[in-house]
């Protein structure tokens, strides 16, 4: 790239870098120190401690974290387990399937959901359960993460897919195998990557969505979310940046595992 | 064994539509067991599309498709004995290089471990073993290629498909795979049928050539056959080059053709039976049964003046403009230098045609 269109030689570039890099980053980095604070206070250091982790373990709220932590992570691996198998269907359907009609339809609807206000979903979700009389719990969360979820898995499965060249199914076919051999032993290892990604994100999506929970949820079933919600309301205290520093942890955890997954391109 | 004039695979009055777009146009041909048959013809001519409706990636519009007498154009490709050796070659980049030539037999219901026995042995026939445990992408370009040519063969198949298994090759090991497969095939027995768009490829390899155009097929027959008397235009235009004249056919007498050029002159050549007296066709003549003289040597002796000389290695490529017609390309080897005079551009000579060399075309 010649010098006179190096993005970087632009005035002011260092300096609005640094501004939106603090700006994203500064809040989470505050909270992950301030969880290691030894006072009560949210906002004056008095030295490096563990003892709010260990109250989120063991303080008088740990029961109730425990609870919403244990239903977010079972809720969050079905749903990304269901979601992710619905999405590995539809983009063999929408990539292999040929031209058929509403081809085009079919892909648009599936990738909507991404683009629809999350409250509107929220809302349509609670009318949708309400009308069908399903009492609201720990299953109507469990629905509506694994439907919120499936576009968020299907968009690296059909990017994965996208990239594998149809002649290596025709070649496993040329070689006898059927059609259900040919999906199981060549396309679905080649795709593995793309479902990986698919299922991390889900998984990531549902452990921490708030809004839609929020409305879906039963009188007594929390999510973490919605617990922390529902503490921060009664007050901020440290135990919650602890808790938030956990779940970032878990999140960039995901996020490292995804990128090493989807950069083992085996079809090279 | 199989007898020797038993029809490997035999293609009746196929047609392929894609919707109002018409691939092939009713092509019918025999391909005979132990044969090395190739489709020869320019991109979008269907001969690849023929190839794929033998294996089964492409249904058949009307027609039938037999191998060995047994009817198999509705069957899906795993149930037909044929493999194929894709362009882009389609190893499976997750699995072994042992794994990949295994692959057909595996699923043909061999054992794990047999499997791999005869894997090992396709990997000898191609002198890859110590490959065997590497993945696709650690291979070059002609080991990839030999690989694919192992897995398609491994299975035993009764027609080895070949769709333009060379063309992302360079020319050097290109050559040497030409060589390759034609020694395989004649070890193997298995009828070969090879799809390329390179008409010397076809001619150094095939027993027979059937050249195809537009959907069609052009003409069918050896390689010598195809170059030496090609039936129509397109042939004698696509195989190797050519010199063309226009021609009024005068008379017609014990196979031998007299013609005259729009200016009077009168020629002699090979007739063929399509072409009758009185029609205006088209006469071809290879560049290398011309000679260059200063005087003529005979009646029929076209004069011209030299455009230029273009030195091309083995030979000298002569282009002459003739007075009673286009431009005429004479190819003289340069071992015949000794014997054979050359021009310089601006002299004024005389083309002679080798007696039997020029031959009418259908148009």
């Amino acid at each position: 790239m010649s010098a006179k269109t190096d993005v970087k030689t632009f005035f002011g570039f260092k300096g609005i870098t640094l501004l939106c890099l603090v700006i994203l980053y500064a809040p989470l980095i505050v909270v992950t120190l301030y969880s290691f604070n030894a006072s009560k206070s949210i906002t004056v250091w008095e030295g490096l401690s563990f003892h709010w982790y260990l109250d989120v373990f063991v303080g008088p709220e740990s029961a109730k974290f425990k609870q919403a932590a244990l239903n977010s992570f079972v809720i969050a691996i079905v749903a990304a387990t269901l979601s992710t198998a619905i999405a590995t269907a539809a983009a063999t359907a929408i990539v292999r399937g040929g031209k058929f009609r509403l081809r085009t339809a079919s892909l648009g609807l599936i990738s909507l959901p991404l683009m629809v206000p999350e409250i509107v979903t929220a809302v349509a979700t609670l009318i949708f359960f309400n009308s069908i009389g399903f009492t609201r719990g720990f299953l109507t969360i469990l629905v509506a993460h694994t439907a919120f979820c499936i576009p968020f898995a299907y968009l690296p499965i059909q990017a994965r897919m996208q990239g594998i060249e149809d002649t290596y199914e025709q070649a496993a076919m040329d070689l006898y195998a059927t059609k259900t051999q040919a999906f199981r032993r060549v396309l679905l290892p080649l795709m593995m990557p793309g479902i990986v990604s698919g299922f991390l994100l889900a998984f990531i999506v549902s452990l921490d969505d708030f809004i839609i929970t929020n409305f879906v949820k039963g009188a007594g079933v929390e999510t973490l979310p919605t617990a922390i919600f529902g503490s921060v309301k009664q007050g901020l205290k440290p135990n919650i940046m602890a808790i938030s520093t956990m779940l970032l942890a878990v999140s960039i955890m995901m996020v490292t595992i995804s990128y090493f997954v989807s950069k083992s391109d085996n079809t090279k | 064994m199989t007898d020797a004039s038993q029809i490997a695979v035999d293609v009746r009055d196929a047609v392929k539509r894609y919707g109002d777009f018409t691939a092939l146009q009713k092509i019918s041909l025999s391909i005979r067991d132990n044969e090395f048959f190739t489709l020869l013809g320019p991109s979008g001519c269907g001969k690849t599309t023929l190839l794929r409706m033998i294996a089964g990636f492409e249904d058949v519009s009307e027609g039938g498709i037999f191998l060995y007498g047994e009817e198999i154009e509705n069957l899906p490709p795993h149930q037909r004995p044929v493999n194929t050796v894709f362009q882009n070659y389609a190893l499976f980049p997750h699995m072994t290089i042992l794994d990949n030539v295994g692959f057909g037999l595996e699923m043909r219901g061999a054992s794990k471990s047999e499997a791999r026995r005869r894997a090992g042995e396709m990997l000898d026939l191609v002198q890859l073993s110590q490959f065997a445990s590497r993945k696709p992408a650690q291979l070059s370009g002609g080991q990839q290629q030999r690989v694919a040519l192992a897995r398609a063969l491994a299975p035993s198949p009764k027609v080895l498909l070949l769709d333009e298994p060379l063309s992302a090759l360079d020319l050097k090991l290109r050559k040497a795979m030409q060589i390759e497969l034609k020694h395989i095939q004649r070890e193997t027995g298995i009828t070969f049928i090879f799809v390329t768009h390179d008409q010397e490829e076809a001619l150094t390899m095939s027993d027979r050539i059937a050249v195809m155009s537009a959907g069609r097929m052009q003409q069918l027959g050896a390689p010598q056959d195809i170059y030496e008397a090609p039936r129509n235009m397109f042939v004698a235009d696509f195989i190797g080059e050519t010199n063309l004249l226009e021609v009024s056919v005068d008379a017609i007498e014990a196979g031998r053709a007299t013609c005259h050029l729009g200016g009077g002159h009168e020629l002699t050549c090979n007739a063929v039976d399509e072409v009758k007296r009185g029609a205006r066709v088209h006469m071809s003549i290879r560049p290398e049964r011309l000679f260059l003289s200063e005087h003529p040597t005979e009646s029929e002796s076209l004069k011209g003046t030299i455009v230029e000389n273009i030195f091309i290695g083995t030979d000298i490529t002569t282009i002459i403009d003739l007075a009673e017609g286009p431009n005429f390309t004479v190819r003289t080897s340069n071992s015949d230098r000794g014997t054979k005079r050359i021009f310089e551009p601006g002299a004024q000579a005389y083309v002679n045609m080798e007696h039997g060399a020029a031959r009418l075309l259908v148009d």
